[in-house]
Order: C-alpha cells, then structure tokens, then sequence
C-alpha cells in the first residue's frame, strides 16, 4: 500500500513566481495574470499550447473562473482546488498526475492568494455553518504548543529553545535578504527577534511566517517532450499527500513534538524517489516554516536529523545557505511571505532557480536532488506535501 | 409534606472591589466576560443535581432571572439541555422582578405537592448604571433548588408561607433601558416595612411557629432601608437575621435569596427553622423546616467555598467592557461567526450535554463523540459517555494573544481526561501567569461569545475551585 509515483515520467518546463508583499494595488487577477505570463515566457509556450490548468487559492476566489477570467483562457478545463496551506503544491500534483496519465501533454499549475484586502492580522477562513464548538484557536497558538513539548522532551532548556527557534528565523531572514522577490529582504539582527512582541505561547512576531499576496505557476509535461519546450527542465521524483485522520487532537499518546503526517509522506515520497538517507541524499529543501518551531520539527519528522538532534544540527549551521544541508535558501515562508494558495509553487519555483543554476546570490553548490514541503493545518489535525525533484 | 430535596449555589470567580469603583468597601461578585446568567444557572443546578436521592427524578424545569439572555427564546431549554435532563420535562421562565426567584421556589414547592419533582435555578447578573447603588451593590450569582413532595425526602420542609401583592413604583425597567432605576428610597421603605411585618406575621401563623423558634432569618429585597423598621415590631433578635452576602457577592438579583438561604442549609442542622423574605413588588415568606436528611443532601460546594474562591483584583475598566457599558478598540480578527441552529440542533448533546462516546469494540473515548473510533475505526458501535463532571488535566497550553476574546489572551489547552479522551478547550477563571501542565481541572458551561444576538454555549475548563 503506498504510491508508485511518477519518478522522472515528469517534468516542469517553465515556471513565474511574482514578488511576494503587501500588493495594495494588485489584485489577485493581476497577480494571476502576472504570474501566468511569466511562466509562459519561461516555457517559451503560447496560451494555445496549455491544455488544461490547475488553480490552487484558499480564499481568494472559486471556480476555475477565478483563472480563466483574467487571463481570457480560451474554453478550456480549469479545475479550482484548495487544501489548506498545502493548496499550491496540490495543484503541482494533480497537474503531473494529468500529463502523467496522457490525458493530457502541457498543463499548468498555478497558485495564488490575495490575503492582505481582509485588514485582518494573520490569517482568516470562512468556514461553513458550524454549531459553534470548535476550540478557535489561531494557527501561531496552534503551532506555539510545538516549541515546549519539544524542549520538553528533549531536555532542551527554555533559552535555548529561544535561542534556536531565533536562529531559523535569522537564518530564513538571512536567505530571503538575498532574494529579490520575497516579502522581507533585510536581515534582522537576533535581538529584534527576540525581542518581537509575543503572539502566542513562546512564539513573537517575528517568529511568524509573513501574511502576503502572491502568485506562482509552473508549466508541466511528460519527460520525453520536456526538451521541446526547454533545455534546462526539471524531473519530479516523488510527490507524495498525506491526510491525518486527526489523531492528536483526540488521543492522549500524542505529544506535540511532530506531525505523523509528514513522516508517512515524506517515507513514500522517498520510496517513490529511490531516496534511503535523506540526510545525505537531498542537497536542499524548502519547507513549511509556517512558524518557526515548525521548522525544527520537520527537520527530524524529514528524516534530515535524528529525533531530538535537529535543534543542534539547526545551531550547528546545518540548513544555513552555506550548509550541508540547506533549508528555505529562498527565505522560506517566514522571509518569503505566505501567500497561502501560491506557496507551494514558490517553493518549487526556488528548486527550479536553484537545480537550473539560476539563482544567484544564494545559489547553492551543484545541488543534485531538491525536496519541497507543504503542510495544512495545525499539530495533531494536518495534511502534508512532499515532493522530490532533481535533474 | 413537600420541601427542598437538593440544593446548589454558584458564585462566580471574578470580584470588583468597591473601591475601584469608588463607591464604599468590601466587593461585589462580577461573572466573567463568558457567563450570563443561563450559564450561571447551570452550574447551580449541577450542584444541586450531582446526587439526587431515590425517587427524585426531575420533570420541571424552571428559570427565574431578570436578566435573561433571551427575553425570546425559552432559557430553561438551555438549563435543560445542559444538565442532560429528559425532554420530557415542563419548562418555564419566569422574571419580571427580582423577587422571582423566591416566587419561582414557593411555585416549585406547590408544583411538588402535585406530584412532580421541580429544578428551581435563579440566576441573575445585575448590572447598575455606573457609580450607582446598584452597581456597587449589586452581585452576579445563582442558586438552585430541586424540590419534591410524596416520595422523596426532603432536607427542608416547607412548614409556612405568606405572601402580598403590591402595585408600587420601586424598581423598573422598560425595554430599551439599559439600567434599572428606583424610586427615592425613604418611599420604599415606607411602603414595604409595614408589608413585610404583615406577611411575615401570617406566614409564621401558617407554620405555627413563633419568631423566637427560628433558627435563620433570610431578609432580602430591592431595599436595604425595609428592613430597618422591621425585627423589631417582627420580634426577630438580630442575631437570627442571616449575614445577606453584601460585602463579598452584592445582592444578586432574583439569586440572592436563594442564595442566602443556601448558605442557611450549609450550616443548619435538623430541627432548624428558617424563614426567608424577600420584598421587590410585594412580599413573599417562606418558612422551611430542615430535617435528618441534611447532612447527605449538601452539594459539593458551599456558598462559603464559593465566596472564598476568587480573583479579587478585577479593574473596573475591564468590568464595564464585559458587560458591554464601554465600547472597546475590537481585535484586529474578523468577528466569531454565528452558530447555526441545524448543527447546533445535531450536536446538541455534546454542545450542551458535553457527552462523549465511547467504543463498544475497543473502550476507546473519543470528544466529541466520532461515528468512526479514532483509534479501533468500528464504525456506529459506540456508547454516550458522559464528561462534564470529568476530572480532567492539563497536557499542554497556549496563550493566544491573537484569538478573538473580550478577555486576551485566549488560554488553549490540550485537556486530557483521566477516564479517557482528550479535547483542544479555552481555559476560563485562570490567571495566564499561573498554569502549569499538569494543572488539575474541571469542566464549566460558558457563553463563548454572542453574534448575530445567538448565544454560543460551550464548555470550558477552569482549575479546580
């Protein structure tokens, strides 16, 4: 029982990824728009060329209309689909599992998320009419429970802790100075996050991803037309979707220090991938730093540390841009901003700078095989992503 | 002879202190920005419901209290359905003034002669115009009687009563008024005292019993100067009169009676008589005789316990913003979307009842109740387990400084129950500074907020009082 995959049998040939912030004068349309043009471009297609689309956003619209309206796609399907914070990397999926099938031969999947017309702090859903019972706690409260339960079980004291949740912000800041369309791009000194003001358990400010509008899309086809459209594609070794049954918010064997989800999915994604150390094997990943304990965890729920040493290997500099091994070299989510639908395609599209030697000052060293990771939901209730690609 | 089978109190956590609100000593009993007096109501009657006695099988309902959360919409279903009693039950509201809840017990004590056993809850949350008298003097509290006739045994029998009618301008409010206003109190007075010493009178006739036999003597009204006139043409010695609560709860509206005379039962013993009278629009008397079967018929806790259980430091700013007197700078967060009434409908057992299941196959628990096992996955193969009185503590926790809450931060906390089951809950009644994990806890019915004029009942976990 696991996914066969579609190791190398795809490829993405293209992709455009706008700058990521506070858009006040950019709709979601324009940044669809903006998005899907440059991702033409970088495919070197025509609209004509697309056979279909897949569009990921949460919140900012419904239907596939929300794409062909702006773009005046010319009758054709567009299939609108949300998963939670993981909503961007399920249309890369579902897109590479079309062409995989031969259904059809060029599609696309774009992202995209309009958050800051709410003027709301952190994010907001609508959810359906419920009978008022749930536990209405935010995400940054939801995640905090993370940071203790760890340093609990790990005997890790409370300072360092902080110490080591400050250094995946500094480091995620750090990458996304070098980046010229993340949300953030200065590196803030340790002192400012330390001493950002709280939002939720040990988390402050600046331990929070960044709420922001964005759009990505990729261009994907079968491997053996990828060098019609470009010389210079990438393969998809894995791509992996795991949905809890919602376990730790029910049962008291649950302790908060990582998410099951993500160990099933990134275990069948490295099947799929022929991957048997992730530690060695993936040159870089980019992965869910919704907050900043939730980069610790999935350090060791990846299999890139042993349980309990990812706070160490975080200090040591492991997943620094100059590291053995490293994570969010784009900024990630933190740096990078959140725009929740497009996230997903951000993450791959810095894969698709980085195995393509194209992005710059924080080019990594011959990366080989990259992963991205997508989670939606909070500890104990979520759903996870993984892909694998390389070369 | 019918009379008071069970009774419980409940005093909320929070107190003001007089002299934050510049306005005399001791303090007053404020509830929480998530209680209005349904909820308070609640608690009471869990107290008084925990351990009925043999034979004692509720099947009315009634709800006293002149601050209703719903002047349209029958908040005695809400008692009902939070303290998991039968639908067969009758159940009624009844208000209008504050001598209800005392009216509501002689009512409930009639409906027992007929035959049935009667939850008497009376609950208010007084709310005074600020720097008024009845702000600084008023409490929020409830209390809550169940009473039966033949068949069951009482712990007080109602041996007297007496009651009196009268159409006076003392106290009123008119829809749209946000405060009660009353008139000159010398008027009162003069009005009252000569009733009071009337009924009273009539009411010791019918108990056969003279004023020197009481034990307790439980004085309460809109009026503190009625009852100046009063012991001494009544012929009751002021050690008989029963301290009211005003320098720790504040009169508590339509509760405060009940209250009083609960705190009567707390130290009475068998043979003790204690008459009750509350003047507001009249006078009601009662006189209750208490019997052998007090000391098993005591709730969990006393009015004592109650009292003395507290935060005292409640700034008056905060208080005015709880009760919705000031307007406040809302939260930077959308506003809590309004329950909605079929699924509240479908949940009702868990919303209100808080009952659980738990699976026939594995004995897992699951909250709230699951159709499939979280654990076993046995689909329809469960039993109703209740939680309310679960003890229960806490896993891990949260401080939510950005959760939407007349009260930040939202406290969140993984409660795990000793018999089983865990739930993501809101912490209420707790000081953020001072939870640990593995803090012992108990469960609390709370108003989570109100929208679109709905009430969102839930429950919450407080540390133990």
């Amino acid at each position: 029982m696991a996914s066969k995959g579609i190791c190398d049998r795809v490829a993405i040939v293209g992709m455009g990824c706008t700058k990521f912030g506070e858009h006040w004068n950019r709709s979601a349309s324009d940044l669809l728009v903006d998005a899907v043009q440059e991702a033409y471009g970088s495919a070197g297609i025509e609209p004509d060329n697309v056979d279909a689309y897949w569009l990921g956003t949460t919140g900012s619209g419904i239907s596939g209309l929300t794409l062909s309206e702006p773009l005046k796609i010319q009758y054709k399907p567009v299939t609108r689909l949300e998963n939670m914070c993981a909503t961007g990397s399920e249309a890369i999926r579902n897109a590479a599992y079309a062409v995989a099938s031969g259904a059809y031969d060029l599609v696309m999947a774009v992202g995209v998320e309009k958050l800051k017309d709410s003027g709301f702090s952190g994010l907001t859903g609508s959810a359906p009419p419920g009978d008022g019972t749930e536990s209405g706690m935010t995400a940054p409260a939801n995640f905090s429970l993370l940071a203790p339960a760890y340093a609990e079980k790990y005997g890790v004291d409370l300072e360092t802790m902080r110490d080591v949740l400050t250094k995946i912000a500094y480091k995620n800041h750090y990458n996304g100075a070098r980046n010229e369309k993340a949300q953030f791009q200065r590196e803030v000194p340790v002192e400012k996050i330390n001493a950002s003001p709280k939002v939720a358990g040990m988390l402050g400010i600046m331990d929070c991803s960044g709420v922001s509008d964005g759009s990505a899309a990729a261009v994907i086809c079968r491997a053996e037309d990828a060098h019609k459209y470009n010389d210079n594609p990438i393969f998809i070794k894995a791509l992996s979707f795991v949905a809890g049954p919602s376990e730790g918010a029910k049962r008291q064997d649950y302790d908060f220090t990582t998410f099951p989800e993500v160990v099933e999915s990134a275990r069948d994604a490295y099947v799929q991938a022929g991957i048997e150390d992730p530690r060695e094997q993936i040159s870089m990943a980019e992965v869910h730093d919704c907050f900043t304990p939730t980069e610790l965890v999935l350090m060791e729920d990846l299999g890139f540390s042993p349980r309990g040493q990812a706070w160490k290997d975080t200090m040591d500099g492991r997943f620094d841009l100059d590291g053995d091994q490293p994570v969010n070299p784009d900024g990630g989510l933190k740096s990078f901003g959140h725009p929740i639908g497009a996230s997903g395609l951000r993450m791959m599209y810095e894969m698709w700078l980085q195995l393509r030697g194209e992005a710059g000052e924080r080019q990594i060293a011959d990366p080989k095989v990259g992963l991205t990771h997508n989670l939606g939901g909070a500890p104990g209730r979520c759903v996870s992503f993984v892909s694998v690609v390389g070369l | 002879m019918s009379g008071i089978v069970r009774y419980g109190s409940y005093v909320p956590f929070n107190r003001i202190q007089r002299s934050a609100i510049g306005a005399g000593r001791g303090e007053r009993a404020a509830a929480s920005y998530d209680e209005d007096s349904a909820s308070m109501a609640v608690e009471a009657s869990r107290e008084a419901l925990r351990e009925l006695p043999e034979g004692a099988a509720v099947d009315t309902v009634a709800f006293a209290s002149t601050s209703a959360p719903y002047s349209e919409k029958l908040n005695a279903a809400t008692l009902q359905a939070a303290t998991n009693l039968p639908k067969s039950v009758t159940a009624l509201d009844l208000g209008g003034s504050t001598r209800s809840g005392l009216s509501a017990l002689l009512a409930g004590i009639d409906m027992a002669s007929a035959g049935r056993t009667v939850l008497v809850a009376a609950s208010d949350v007084v709310v005074g115009a600020p720097s008024g008298p009845r702000e600084s003097g008023g409490g929020d509290a409830a209390a809550a009687f169940v009473l039966g006739g033949n068949g069951t045994e009482p712990i007080a029998r109602l041996i007297g009563r007496a009651s009196c009618t009268e159409e006076v301008l003392d106290v009123w409010k008119s829809p749209g008024m946000p405060f009660a206003k009353q008139w000159e109190e010398r008027f009162g007075a003069d009005v009252y005292t000569p009733l009071l010493v009337e009924t009273f009178g009539r009411a010791l006739a019918d108990a056969g019993v003279s004023a020197s036999d009481l034990s307790r003597v439980v004085l309460d009204g809109t009026n503190a100067r009625v009852f100046r006139g009063f012991p001494r043409p009544a012929g009751i010695a002021p050690e008989q009169i029963l301290d009211g609560l005003a320098g720790t709860v504040g009169r508590a509206g339509s509760a405060h009676a009940g209250l009083v005379l609960a705190s009567a039962l707390d130290g009475a013993s068998a043979g003790d008589r204690i008459a009750v009278a509350v003047v507001a629009d009249g006078v009601d008397v009662a006189v209750f005789e208490v019997t052998d079967a007090i000391d098993a018929g005591r709730p969990k806790h006393s009015v004592a316990s109650w009292v003395e259980s507290k935060r005292n430091d409640l700034a008056y700013t905060t208080y005015l913003k709880w009760r919705e007197v000031l307007p406040f700078e809302p939260p930077r967060r959308p506003d809590p979307d309004r329950p909605a009434a079929p699924p509240m409908q479908r949940a009702e057992r868990w919303k209100f009842g808080f009952l659980g299941s738990r699976c026939n196959r594995c004995g897992n628990t699951n909250l709230p109740p699951q159709r499939v096992c979280v654990v076993c996955q046995a689909v329809d193969d469960s039993t109703v387990e209740p939680y309310a009185d679960g003890e229960c503590r806490i896993s891990t926790y949260t401080l939510d400084r950005l959760a939407y809450s007349l009260q930040p931060p939202v406290i969140g906390a993984v409660v795990d129950f000793d018999k089983g089951g865990r739930m993501l809950c809101q912490l209420t009644d707790v000081d953020p500074d001072n939870v640990g994990i593995g803090d012992e806890l108990e469960m609390t019915f709370r108003r989570l907020y109100t929208a679109g004029g709905v009430h969102n009942y839930f429950w919450k976990a407080r540390p133990k009082r």
